[in-house]
């Protein structure tokens, strides 16, 4: 990492003092009566980057302006390097925003909008300029310095607001769903580019989004957030495989949630008893769901008779061709399974076809179902392809 | 550009009716100032056509005669200036502070400032008479204090002209991102909100200028003078002249809207509507 930030970052960008610690501590926040921010607890390293991610109206945007000090909190501490900021002011808090909706000053051109945050610190004309330009360069529109904001495409726009966020070396970088008014090819590229800006200058950076795709392809850490707290923290493959709540398991990625009871040597599901380790250690009679990634159901042909272990009789009802995969949907008495099998055998698996799906004993997870598990109204988009 | 122009034709009537709209309108404006215009070369009952009266505006020797509408249009000059001066620094300010601290007063903000263009001028004299008998034991009675008068005359035009540049600038976002940039409030308001406001500032100012200047009723019930009833004074002595000073007053009045809508017309500083 120390290589690729001597060669490729600007020098006055590469600062000593980038990369704070943040820490939110029971962060309570309400408007009017009702709850926004219900304690919620997070903790970033020096440089890291932090995806927020919830479905809307969660309270996303409200941890993210209640850290930048655009919100006051209505208890709980936020430090920045140990230091409790909740009394500062926004203008004192030296941290970057970027919005979600386009936030240019459309009075200024791309260069002098860069610029603003440095004309407010009283930094010279001329540094000013260089380090506009630098900061332009870093995001790839050194040659628009003199447009103005309608004169740029959105994601031209985004990338200038990033210049501005990060040309004063904040001490902390904060998105807004930055990428959410953008094409999804736009989307994309942009957000591999501001993953390899924020590691080149190692700003610890809090990213907002609801798009757990995004979520968890660029980020160090991903953060799930329900209800005004945060469900769980972990790194992109331990939330794939290791969900730790129902709205998380049902949240990142697809899953299959069977319901079922525990008992001797495994889970009563549909008829059929589910060897899966994890029930061992459970107590007898307890209601649970059984969490199976789709790409990890084997399906075959059904030849007649009884299933073997771990498996469910159904028809294919469905078919969905995802590339190089298709998701199949498989029904039957008490079943109801999706399966992801390479689209080449999904060939000889047509629709109304009598299957058989083998669930892994390994792969399975449960989860107790003492809680309400929430229903997500939007179906997530597949992770990690 | 393209897209606001591609969304109107679908509304915009055929170019037959339009032409005949803005003939049938154009008259209408048109016929009255050509008549005044023909009006003040008459010589007269006896008919023929003369200069004189234009001229003799510029005649020292009748200077005398002019020397009430000199001071009513030096009177309406300094009403505009207090008038726009109490639009910049009591509408202005109050308007910034609502939209962006207190939006659940825009409501109340709005009706407040709309209702004067429903009072007649006539009920607004008889509610301000008393008012003004106290003004004038503590301001005394100059005719500058009319202005406070026309600030609320006003209001409704300054108003709309104002909030039509803050509902097309997400003035909310933009305060808050030079917040995060580090500038105070003083410094947002002077870097960003006013450098965007600028069109509607401009807008609102104009029009008050041209709403004070062509006011009579509330200067000639509350026995000042100022251009308007310094011409109709006038107009009982020397009728030509009169007209000419109206014709002038309603060329500038044209000029002042002009430039309003070049304004609102000017490039460069299109908010991202
Ligand atoms: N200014 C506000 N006034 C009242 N309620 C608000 C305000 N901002 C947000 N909320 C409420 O707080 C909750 C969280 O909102 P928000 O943080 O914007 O969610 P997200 O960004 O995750 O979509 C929502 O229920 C929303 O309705
Ligand atoms: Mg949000």
């Amino acid at each position: 990492m120390t290589a690729t930030t001597a060669t490729s970052t600007p020098s006055s960008l590469s600062a000593p003092n980038t990369g704070a610690t943040v820490q939110l501590i029971d962060v309570v926040k309400d408007y009017a009566g009702q709850r926004a921010l219900d304690g919620v607890a997070l903790s970033i390293n020096p440089g890291e980057f932090i995806a927020l991610l919830g479905p809307s109206g969660c309270g996303k945007t409200t941890a993210l302006r209640a850290l930048s000090g655009l919100e006051q909190v209505d208890g709980g501490h936020i430090l920045i390097d140990g230091k409790d900021v909740v009394d500062v002011p926004v203008n004192k808090r030296d941290i970057g925003m970027v919005f979600q909706s386009y936030s240019l000053f459309p009075h200024l051109t791309a260069g002098e909008n860069v610029e603003f945050g440095l004309r407010m610190r009283k930094v010279g004309a001329a540094e000013r300029r260089r380090r506009a330009a630098e900061t332009l360069e870093l995001v790839g529109l050194d040659h628009h310095v003199g447009r103005y904001a309608h004169q740029l495409s959105g994601g031209q726009q985004q990338r200038v607001a990033l210049a501005r966020a990060l040309v004063t070396q904040p001490r902390v970088l904060l998105l807004d769903e930055p990428l959410s008014a953008l094409d999804a090819k736009v989307r994309v590229q942009l957000r591999e580019e501001i993953r390899r800006i924020q590691l080149d200058l190692g700003i610890t950076t809090l990213y907002v989004t609801h798009d757990q795709e995004e979520a968890l392809s660029v980020s160090d850490h991903v953060a799930v957030m329900y209800g005004g707290r945060i469900e769980q923290m972990g790194s992109p493959a331990e939330m794939y495989s290791a969900p730790a709540t129902p709205f998380v398991a049902e949240y990142i990625g697809t899953m299959n949630r069977l319901e079922g009871t525990v008992v001797d040597g495994g889970v009563s599901h549909a008829g059929t008893t589910l060897r899966i380790e994890e029930a061992q250690s459970r107590p007898r009679g307890e209601r649970v769901l059984v969490l199976v990634r789709p790409e990890t159901v084997a399906v075959e042909r059904a030849n007649g008779g009884g299933g073997g272990v771990n498996t469910l009789v159904g028809d294919v009802v469905t078919q969905t061709f995802l590339g190089p995969v298709t998701r199949l949907k498989i029904l039957g008495d008490g079943v109801d399974v999706i399966a992801d099998v390479p689209t080449q055998k999904a060939l000889s698996l047509p629709v109304g076809t009598r299957v058989a799906a083998v669930l892994p004993a390994e792969g399975a997870r449960l989860l107790s179902l003492k809680e309400d598990v929430p229903q997500i109204a939007e179906e997530p988009v597949p992770a990690g392809r | 550009m393209s897209r606001s122009i591609a969304t109107r034709i679908g509304a915009e009537p055929g170019k037959a009716t339009r032409s005949v709209i803005l003939i049938i309108v154009g008259l209408v404006f048109v016929v009255p100032i050509a008549a005044m215009l023909e009006f003040t070369f008459r010589a007269g009952l006896a008919g023929g056509y003369t200069f004189a009266h234009w001229t003799g505006i510029f005649d020292p020797a009748q200077a005398s005669n002019y020397s009430n509408l000199l001071v009513g249009i030096g009177n309406s000059v300094v009403l505009a200036i207090v008038t726009v001066a109490i639009v910049l620094v009591v509408l202005l300010p109050t308007m910034i502070l609502v939209h962006l601290q207190f939006p659940r007063l825009r409501r109340v903000l709005e009706i407040i400032c709309i209702v004067p263009i429903t009072v007649p001028a006539i009920v607004l004299v008889v509610g301000l008479a008393p008012v003004y008998s106290v003004v004038v034991t503590i301001l005394g009675g100059d005719t500058w204090t009319l202005a406070f008068a026309y600030g609320i005359t006003v209001l409704p035009y300054a108003y709309r002209a104002i909030q039509a540049n803050l509902g097309a600038v997400d003035m909310i976002t933009l305060s808050e991102a030079g917040r995060s940039l580090g500038a105070g409030w003083l410094r947002v308001l002077w870097h960003v909100i006013l450098p965007n406001l600028r069109r509607g500032i401009i807008a609102a100012s104009f029009i008050s200028v041209a709403v004070v200047l062509g006011e009579f009723t509330i200067a000639s019930l509350l026995n000042r003078t100022n251009m308007q009833t310094a011409l109709l004074q006038l107009a009982q002595t020397d009728g030509y002249v009169a007209v000419i000073f109206a014709l002038l007053s309603l060329i500038v009045a044209f000029l002042i809207l002009l430039l309003i809508g070049r304004l609102g017309r000017t490039r460069g500083n299109r908010s991202t509507s």
